[in-house]
């Protein structure tokens, strides 16, 4: 009898993709609850007793200053051990949009050497607006991350307006490269690199990059949006394609929790 | 003094930001600068050390990887001048606010009361005069009522050694906190006076029978006995010109008028509400079993499902977004949000809709005073619309924009919103709410300042020299989603009574409607809690601040209600009590400074008469244009302002959170067809769905307002149907915004703009009860007016028709995009010589012609049949004919699916190809049905004027025959380009 998977689901402050990831999680078949941050901050037990961390979308703190910088920081004063234990416990992480900003400001990505240090940014996408918008992606077959194993491709909304990726310079750019830490990049519908052409990467993103991993490939952040595609009916063209009934963003959820199963 | 802490994007990387506006000072202003570089700057008005100031700086403030940033020097570089914009006091700050959490977690400890950060942003121009540099800031960056700014040069800068270029935003005007009493024993013409000064917004008999109120020895007594002065205190006087506001009693809808109809007869209308709206959902009420409560909450609530109940409401918010477009459109959809939020035990919003009005954005003449380019209040509304609800994470499903020049006087911004709620809650049937005496006035949320003072009876004015700028205020939805996050989780838990939003008249709105069950209210005003110090106590008791909630907690569970709302971080304040006194009651540090009786405050004001007659129509020649070629007509009808593709202001806005799209706004192979109404599916795990579509038609008001508004229905209506909607199962709203109808010296035309309300009103209650459309909320706002010296500009009579419908299979909805090559085309509905308003006319100049006429009998049933035959899936595409007619339904249909057409118009028997074209007949699709299950669907369709055009094709060509020949010969491309070009900014 596989062992039941916990997952938290953080809310708080603005963030705002919680519930759909929540549901997402339990239609993977984990144990998903939504946990305040201060509750987590005053009872970081939970998070000890959970295999999944899941920092959702949303406009934490109005995204003032910049997306993700006021939660990172106090994700980092108010919860940095008990995450840290968490990472060290071999258990798994993801970020997605506003999370995956949050993660990178705080330095939970890309996570080289173990530490939290901002070593990228997420910032204004090149059109300077927020945009609502179908992408293609595409799963680097070599990454270590276990959340797209066995995704090839993909198809996602992105809902941001600070999605662009920049490393701070090209040695990072090529660690992460080395490490397989390149999850997936925006693509053409065919499947060809998108090479910064808007809308195909719709932020002007580095490289194309719309997620990356860390070393070990448990700790995962994306832009786009894996939580607003689990039904088939979620997809802009579904009325004129013939799509499975089940959305094909569920899928990274899935390995997450079967991976959890498996491994922890 | 502050310690200023500026950001920039490091030197050598693109500003996206100073890009992008330097782009929008070409295209809005005609203004080329070589360059605009944005840097943030954060005037830390707060004792922190260096030490603690290059902390901030470094861990909260700046990017590490792409951003460069100082303490008290500036860091702008390679500049000719420099504009520095911020807030003016009191302006909520919203950056300033998170700036203060911010540094509360890096520094690890709380900033002292008064301590503060104020945001502000600096453009370094290269490239341009001082006059230039001032002319954007004061037509593209500032707005003088809300914000400071200033230019300063190179020199001047590098003088201020890194000092403040624009001075702290801190209040310091201070009301005193006394009561004054007020002398109504004056003549008839100073209290109209008074009403005026003091911004009261009543009129002579409201004013007397506040005036006989006071004179009453009962009340006399009563006020001895509770140690008040005979005389009205000002609190008092204000909370009754707010009670008794147009905005909130409604009275134009509730007066008695006498209407003369256009044979002549008059007759009496004891309440246009009464009479019409109530009526009909007091009729279809009958009809359906789905009604759970409709009218005397915030919002209508419906059933969804077995365990579920849905609420939709929308208001508008039209006179502050006149002056504020940014601040005004904001404050309209967190506060529409606010509705939902209140609307039963609290309802959890799950959808947004918004519906703007603009003149034209290419307008080119005069801009009258006070009011500001309709360009720059496009686009300030859309930013407002698209951070309130994208921060509040709602998914924005539905809208629409519409132009006619007459908006220019005042913007219409409508916005809506649709709530889900358990049908039971903490064991209670969560419609029903109720206020008891003992419990605790609660108030949560925001804080209160000046802002938003007298705007419910600014709203019921028109817009004057005097408007005050304290009616704007910003939206806070951070603020707003944690206590609505909050609330719910209060909600479960059974923590209160009853709940209300603070709208319009704030404190004294919600506490005076919440006691009128339990009949009365103590409320202290000095408990609570103020953004700053110095407001006198009926300014606390009205302020329209926004981002509160009034909940009624019983005693028991006061002590959890606060305990909750502390951890996160909410603020929730006990203000006093219910009571059974028959009295709404307000002290302030222990001294009672109001009493009024809850009977005068509700019931009190007096009736009033109107007359209604509507004056002669002229003669409108319908002159038929008859060409060869109608392809370039097409083209200029897609290109127009009223059809076009307003893709780029809709996909700013995000649709998608939540996880429910099933239809999106746009739709097809590219992703960029207009589709007809929004389909969600709220609940998981269930297929079960909404569809929401809106209708608005100003452009038939001054052809027929009664068409207008049949027109505005059928719209809606029609789009649902589109999508796969059913009849019987649709739920409506009505939003009308008007023109001053009180006749008066002022406004000359009173009687015919009334006579064109009780229009209205007619077709409204018709044309419901025909399609069995309960009316579950609505709203009304009347004096959308501008009047400045001699120049008067009013709206065309507008209503917005919002129509929602639960459905029962979102799988089986339809979009509007055609699917496959072979494909038969269809026209459903009859088409006539109905050119009157029609964007094709409006394209060629005429005015002439005939407004639509709706047959809402032949169109139910054809209805009924259309969805028969898309529940049996027969239906590949469905699109509504509505701006442009038919010519452009087809058009978008073909370039969506990114497929051709070939098309004959012949067999649909009209006479006239102009007409055939581009008549806007109302109560029409564009359907294409795959060529094996045509039979099936012309049997489905057997009598409902499903007539075939022709065949999709595996091509780009969109070809039109007609009884002259070929009409119109495009590709879909040119078709597309046509329809985007406009408004792609």
């Amino acid at each position: 009898m596989p062992v039941t998977v916990k997952a938290i689901i953080l809310t708080g402050f603005g963030i705002n993709c919680d519930n759909e990831t929540t549901q997402a999680l339990r239609r993977a078949g984990a144990d998903a609850a939504r946990v305040h941050l201060n509750d987590l901050a005053a009872n970081p037990e939970l998070l000890h007793r959970a295999h999944i961390l899941a920092i959702p979308g949303g406009f934490s703190f109005g995204d003032d200053i910049a997306s993700g910088k006021i939660l990172a920081n106090r994700l980092r004063y108010r919860l940095g051990a008990p995450i840290r234990r968490f990472i060290a416990d071999g258990k798994l992480i993801i970020g997605i949009c506003n999370g995956f900003q949050v993660m990178v400001k705080m330095g939970i990505l890309p996570f080289f050497d173990g530490e939290f240090v901002q070593e990228t940014t997420l910032t204004n996408n090149d059109s300077s607006r927020f945009e609502n918008r179908w992408v293609h992606l595409a799963a680097n077959p070599d990454s270590p991350c276990v959340w797209t194993r066995g995704i090839a491709r993909l198809e996602l909304p992105i809902r941001h307006g600070e999605g662009k990726f920049i490393p701070r310079d090209e040695a990072v750019l090529r660690r992460l490269g080395d490490n397989g830490q390149i999850v997936v990049r925006y693509c053409r519908p065919d499947g060809a690199p998108a090479r910064g052409a808007f809308p195909f990467n719709p932020n002007g993103a580095v490289d194309d990059i719309a997620g990356i991993c860390d070393p070990s490939g448990r700790i995962f952040g994306m832009m786009p949006h894996p939580e607003a595609f689990v039904d088939f009916t979620n997809h802009p063209r579904w009325t004129r394609e013939s799509l499975p009934e089940e959305g094909a963003g569920l899928q990274v959820f899935r390995n997450a929790v079967e991976y959890a199963e498996r491994a922890l | 003094m502050a310690d200023r802490i500026e950001v920039a994007i490091l030197a050598d990387r693109p500003d996206p930001a100073g890009q992008a506006l330097r782009a929008r000072l070409h295209e809005d202003l005609g203004i080329t600068v070589a360059d605009v570089r944005v840097i943030d700057v954060y005037a830390i008005h707060a004792a922190l050390t260096p030490e603690e100031l290059e902390r901030v700086r470094v861990e909260l403030f700046t990017d590490p990887i792409i951003q460069e940033s100082a303490v008290n020097r500036s860091i702008a570089r390679h500049y000719d001048f420099i504009i520095e914009v911020g807030f003016r006091p009191g302006v909520t700050d919203n950056v300033g606010r998170s700036s203060v959490e911010g540094i509360q977690d890096t520094l690890g400890r709380a900033l002292a009361p008064g301590e503060t950060v104020f945001k502000s942003r600096q453009y370094a121009v290269r490239g341009a005069t001082r006059a230039t540099c001032e002319a954007i800031a004061r037509r593209a960056l500032a707005n003088d009522l809300i914000e400071q700014w200033v230019v300063n040069s190179a020199e001047e800068v590098a003088a201020l050694r890194g000092g403040s270029l624009l001075g702290l935003p801190i209040v310091t005007e201070r009301s005193e906190a006394v009561v004054h009493e007020v002398d109504l024993e004056i003549p008839d013409d100073a209290l109209v006076a008074m009403s005026r000064d003091r911004m009261l917004a009543l009129d002579l008999r409201e004013m007397q029978a506040i005036q006989a109120y006071y004179r009453d020895p009962g009340v006399r007594a009563q006020r001895e006995k509770a140690g008040l002065p005979p005389r009205p205190t000002d609190i008092e006087l204000e909370i009754l010109a707010q009670t008794w506001s147009e905005h909130c009693k409604h009275k134009i809808f509730n007066a008695l008028i006498r209407y003369t109809d256009p044979d002549g007869n008059t007759h009496e209308i004891d309440s246009l509400f009464k009479t019409y709206v109530k009526a009909t959902t007091e009729i279809v009420g009958k009809r359906v079993d789905w009604l759970m409560s409709v009218f005397h909450d915030n919002a209508g609530i419906i059933r969804f499902d077995e365990n579920h109940l849905f609420a939709l409401k929308a208001e508008t918010h039209n006179s502050p977004s006149a002056l504020d477009p940014y601040g005004g459109a904001m404050t309209g959809i967190v506060g529409v949000n606010r509705d939902i939020l209140g609307a039963g035990m609290g309802c959890r919003c799950i959808f947004n809709t918004d519906v703007f009005c603009f003149a034209s954005p290419f307008y080119d003449g005069e801009i009258p005073e006070r009011l500001l380019h309709p360009r720059r209040v496009l686009r300030g509304v859309h930013a407002g619309v698209k951070d309130g609800g994208n921060q509040s994470g709602i998914p924005d499903i539905n809208g629409a924009i519409v132009f006619h020049d007459r908006f220019l006087g005042k913007p219409l911004v409508f916005c809506g919103t649709g709530g889900l709620i358990p049908a039971v809650v903490a064991g209670r049937p969560s419609h029903i709410k109720q206020a008891l005496p003992g419990d605790r006035i609660v108030m949560t949320g925001g804080r209160i300042g000046k802002d938003g003072i007298h705007g419910a009876t600014f709203s019921s004015e028109e817009l004057h020299e005097g408007s005050p700028a304290t009616a704007v205020q910003i939206g806070d939805p951070i603020t707003q989603k944690k206590m609505a996050d909050f609330l719910m989780e209060a909600r479960d838990f059974g923590l209160y009574n009853c709940i209300t939003d603070n709208g319009a008249g704030g404190l004294s709105s919600s506490v005076g409607e919440m006691a009128q069950k339990p009949g009365g209210a103590v409320v202290h005003l000095d408990r609570a809690p103020l953004k700053y110090a110095g407001l006198a106590p009926w300014e606390i008791f009205l302020s329209e601040a926004q981002e509160r909630m009034t909940l009624a907690v019983p005693p028991d569970k006061i002590e959890a209600f606060l305990d909750l709302a502390r951890r996160r971080e909410v603020e929730a304040t006990v203000l006093g009590e219910f009571t059974d006194s028959g009295f709404l009651e307000c002290f302030y540090e222990g001294r009672r400074i109001a009493s009024l009786s809850m009977d005068f405050l509700h019931n009190g004001v007096p009736k009033m008469r109107l007359e209604a007659e509507l004056a002669p129509a002229p003669p409108r020649p319908d002159i038929r244009v008859a060409r060869a070629d109608y392809t370039d007509d097409l083209k200029a009808v897609l290109a127009s302002l009223n059809v076009c593709s307003k893709e780029s202001f809709v996909r700013m806005y995000d649709h998608e959170v939540l996880a429910q799209s099933v239809l999106k706004e746009f739709q097809g192979v590219c992703h960029d067809g207009p589709g007809d109404a929004g389909v969600i599916k709220p609940v998981p795990d269930s297929w079960k769905g909404l569809a929401v579509a809106c209708g608005i038609c100003p452009k038939y008001s001054d052809l027929d307002a009664y068409a207008m508004m049949a027109c505005a229905i059928d719209e809606a209506v029609r789009n649902l149907i589109a999508v796969g909607a059913r009849m019987g199962t649709i739920a409506g709203l009505d939003n009308f915004c008007w023109p001053d109808p009180v006749q008066s010296e002022k406004t000359p035309d009173g009687r015919h703009k009334l006579a064109q309300l009780v229009r209205c009103c007619q077709a409204l209650h018709e044309v419901c009860v025909a399609y069995d459309i309960p009316l579950i909320s609505g709203k009304d706002s009347m004096k959308n007016d501008y009047k400045i010296g001699d120049t008067k500009i009013s709206i065309p009579p507008t209503v917005l028709f919002t129509a929602v419908a639960v459905m029962d299979d979102v799988r089986r909805a339809v979009s509007m995009d055609v699917k496959r090559p072979g494909d038969l085309v269809y026209i459903v509905g009859e088409t006539r010589a109905e050119l009157g308003g029609s964007e094709w006319y409006a394209v060629l100049g005429e005015t002439g012609g005939a407004a639509p006429q709706l047959h809402p009998r032949t169109a139910r049933t054809r209805y009924e049949k259309l969805h028969a035959a898309i529940a049996a899936g027969l239906v590949a595409s469905c699109h509504d004919c509505s701006d442009g007619g038919l010519a452009v339904a087809l058009a978008e249909s073909a370039f969506a699916g990114g497929l051709g057409m070939r098309l004959d118009l012949c067999p649909m028997g009209v006479g006239h190809d102009g007409v055939a074209l581009f008549s806007e007949s109302q109560s029409r699709f564009v359907v294409t049905v795959a060529p094996d299950r045509a039979a099936a669907f012309e049997a489905a369709l057997a009598g409902a004027g499903a007539v075939r055009l022709g065949e999709v094709t595996n091509d780009d060509r969109f070809v039109i025959q007609g009884s002259a020949g070929v009409l119109v010969n495009a590709t879909i491309t040119e078709l597309k380009d046509a329809w985007q070009r406009t408004l792609r900014w």
